[in-house]
């Protein structure tokens, strides 16, 4: 089944201004002399020739494959000049993964040896139809798709990042789940050897990484499992080889790096929220004005910024997407349910 | 000018451009648009840390002194206790101006609502204070308050690590080892340790 979610206000995929382009914009506007002003208003190329600056990868030839058969631009933001994609660099080179460590150069740094292939996923839990799949046994049977999702960060900090990957409510519905089934739970590798930090002793996290969601956040149409980015697969600090991608919910919630996905009858405990859970729900909506303890949600600092423009814009709420996710949420006290 | 007046001369200015030195590169690398996606984090947290590192410097130097009797450590205590304060006031310079981009709205709503940011308030009001009393003038005027009124620098070393505490969110082990220093320095204060810092140095002498 595909779904396509494309409301009036969507602008088609010639409308995406390309990575190229951005990222000359931002060298125009750091004042690199010799890129002029007119290279940023010609003309626009096509999706596969946006990322040709991203460096390729090494993916298996299926992952390859399937790649090269994305339905490119299958969601877009409504507005690409103001969520203009965040170069490559920029989205493979600062992010968290604590498995890494705690810095935001740390998971590019230290993630290269993690181990994708082989992969293995299980699915297991209240299903008639679990199992452990190779990834490509349980991605191939699903359509490729380039999701532009705005990425808000729970530190209050965002990207605009172009996923590739399959829609989770089709892997669920091929697990087949039991009237039982009423969340979904995500568990990360856990693997000391290749994960440095989770040798910490002074981790603050109980490895494995866990998240969930409610099986109708699951099935939505923009939940998905993404294997890929910027026109090739993740880089493993972006979360290779599989990672969730819920564009409502502050990034957290988009689990890296998973190998087994139960569906359950009770909620899941997500470890931030076992960790701290005055500070972080089982939820994790974008919300603006639900604040952080330790910070306000109100606004974002998009990135990448400059140093006289930390680029400070308002954060909306659900991220942007409240129009196809607001009713899943209806007559929820959201200050509770955070 | 005596030779040894030179020598000592000399030493501060080392240490000037020592402390001088990370700000120069810090800046150095965001002009190089090499301090990543957010320049402004960046200059925020490495000058934040670079501040704890002056902070718990200058507070080893009179144990150092002590130790080895070195004329040098002393020299500098002034100068390092400054380039502390310094870091500290560039610390919310790049919080104002690169996150909040000079909302003072914002950054007055952030400073009553935060506690890592009213601690780390009252650990800047401090610094403030000790490097407003560090001159001469000051010194003569206060007399043995002086003393007294520096040794607030050990509170403003815990609300240092107090601050810091509050923004780590899932691992420790970075701010436990400057925590651990921190106390190691702290006790070395405690009387009865700090009256066997010169006798150590003795034995040390005389084997």
């Amino acid at each position: 089944m595909l779904i396509k979610i494309a409301k009036p206000s969507d602008l088609r995929e010639s409308d995406v201004t390309p990575e190229s382009i951005y990222l000359s914009r931002r060298r125009f506007l750091g004042g690199v002399a010799g890129v002029g002003a007119g290279l940023a208003l010609s003309g626009r190329v096509k999706a596969s020739e946006d990322y040709s600056d991203v460096p390729s990868g090494d993916a298996p030839a299926w992952l390859d494959d399937k790649i090269s058969q994305t339905r490119w631009r299958a969601v877009t933001p409504a507005d690409p000049n103001k969520d203009a994609l965040a170069p490559f660099d920029d989205a493979s080179g600062y992010n968290n993964f604590y498995e890494f460590g705690t810095g935001k150069s740390d998971p590019a740094k230290r993630a290269g040896s993690l181990q994708t292939e082989p992969w293995s996923v299980v699915v297991d839990g209240e299903v008639n139809n679990g199992g452990r799949f190779t990834l490509e046994d349980f991605a191939s049977p699903s359509q490729f798709e380039e999701r532009i999702y705005r990425l808000r960060c729970v530190e209050a900090w965002s990207m605009v990042i172009p996923w590739l990957g399959i829609s989770l409510s089709e892997v669920i519905r091929r697990a087949d789940p039991t009237s039982k089934a009423k969340y979904v739970r995500f568990e990360t590798l856990v693997d000391p050897e290749q994960m440095p930090g989770q040798r910490s002793s002074f981790a603050l996290i109980d490895w494995p990484y866990v998240e969930g969601l409610r099986l109708d956040e699951a099935m939505h149409p923009l939940t998905i499992l993404a294997l890929g980015m910027y026109g090739r697969e993740l880089p493993n600090q972006n979360g290779a080889p599989l990672r969730l991608v819920v564009p409502w919910k502050y990034g957290f919630k988009s689990i890296k790096s998973i190998v087994r996905i139960s569906l359950v009858e009770e909620q899941p405990v997500n470890s931030w929220q076992l960790l701290a859970p005055n500070e972080y729900g089982f939820y994790a909506n974008v919300n603006p004005e639900v604040d952080h303890p330790r910070w306000s949600q109100a606004t974002e600092r998009r990135l990448p910024n400059s140093l006289f423009s930390p680029n400070n814009i308002d954060t909306r709420m659900f991220n942007g997407y409240a129009d196809e996710v607001a009713e899943l949420y209806a007559g929820m006290d959201l200050s509770v349910h955070y | 000018m005596a030779k040894q007046e030179i020598k000592w001369r000399l030493w501060r200015v080392a240490v000037f451009l020592a402390a001088l030195a990370p700000l120069v590169y810090w800046s150095f690398q965001v002009y190089q648009n090499a301090a990543g996606p957010e320049p402004g984090r960046y200059l925020l947290l490495n000058i934040g840390i670079g501040g704890l590192w002056l902070m718990l410097l200058t507070l080893s130097l009179t144990p150092l002194s002590k130790l080895t009797r070195w004329k040098g450590f002393a020299l500098i205590r002034r100068q390092l206790g400054l380039w502390t304060l310094a870091y500290a006031v560039l610390h919310l310079c790049c919080y104002a101006l690169f996150i909040l981009g000079l909302d003072w709205a914002l950054l007055g709503a952030e400073i009553v609502k935060r506690p890592y940011i009213i601690v780390g308030m009252l650990a800047l009001l401090g610094l403030i204070l000790l490097g407003a009393t560090s001159n001469r003038a000051a010194m003569r005027k206060l007399g043995k308050r002086w003393k007294s009124l520096h040794k607030l620098a050990y509170p403003i070393l815990a609300l240092i690590l107090l601050h810091f505490f509050w923004v780590v969110r899932a691992d420790m082990a970075e701010w436990a080892g400057y925590a651990a220093v921190g106390a190691l320095l702290l006790a070395l204060r405690l009387p009865p340790i700090a009256r066997t810092l010169p006798r150590l140095r003795y034995r040390v002498v005389t084997r």
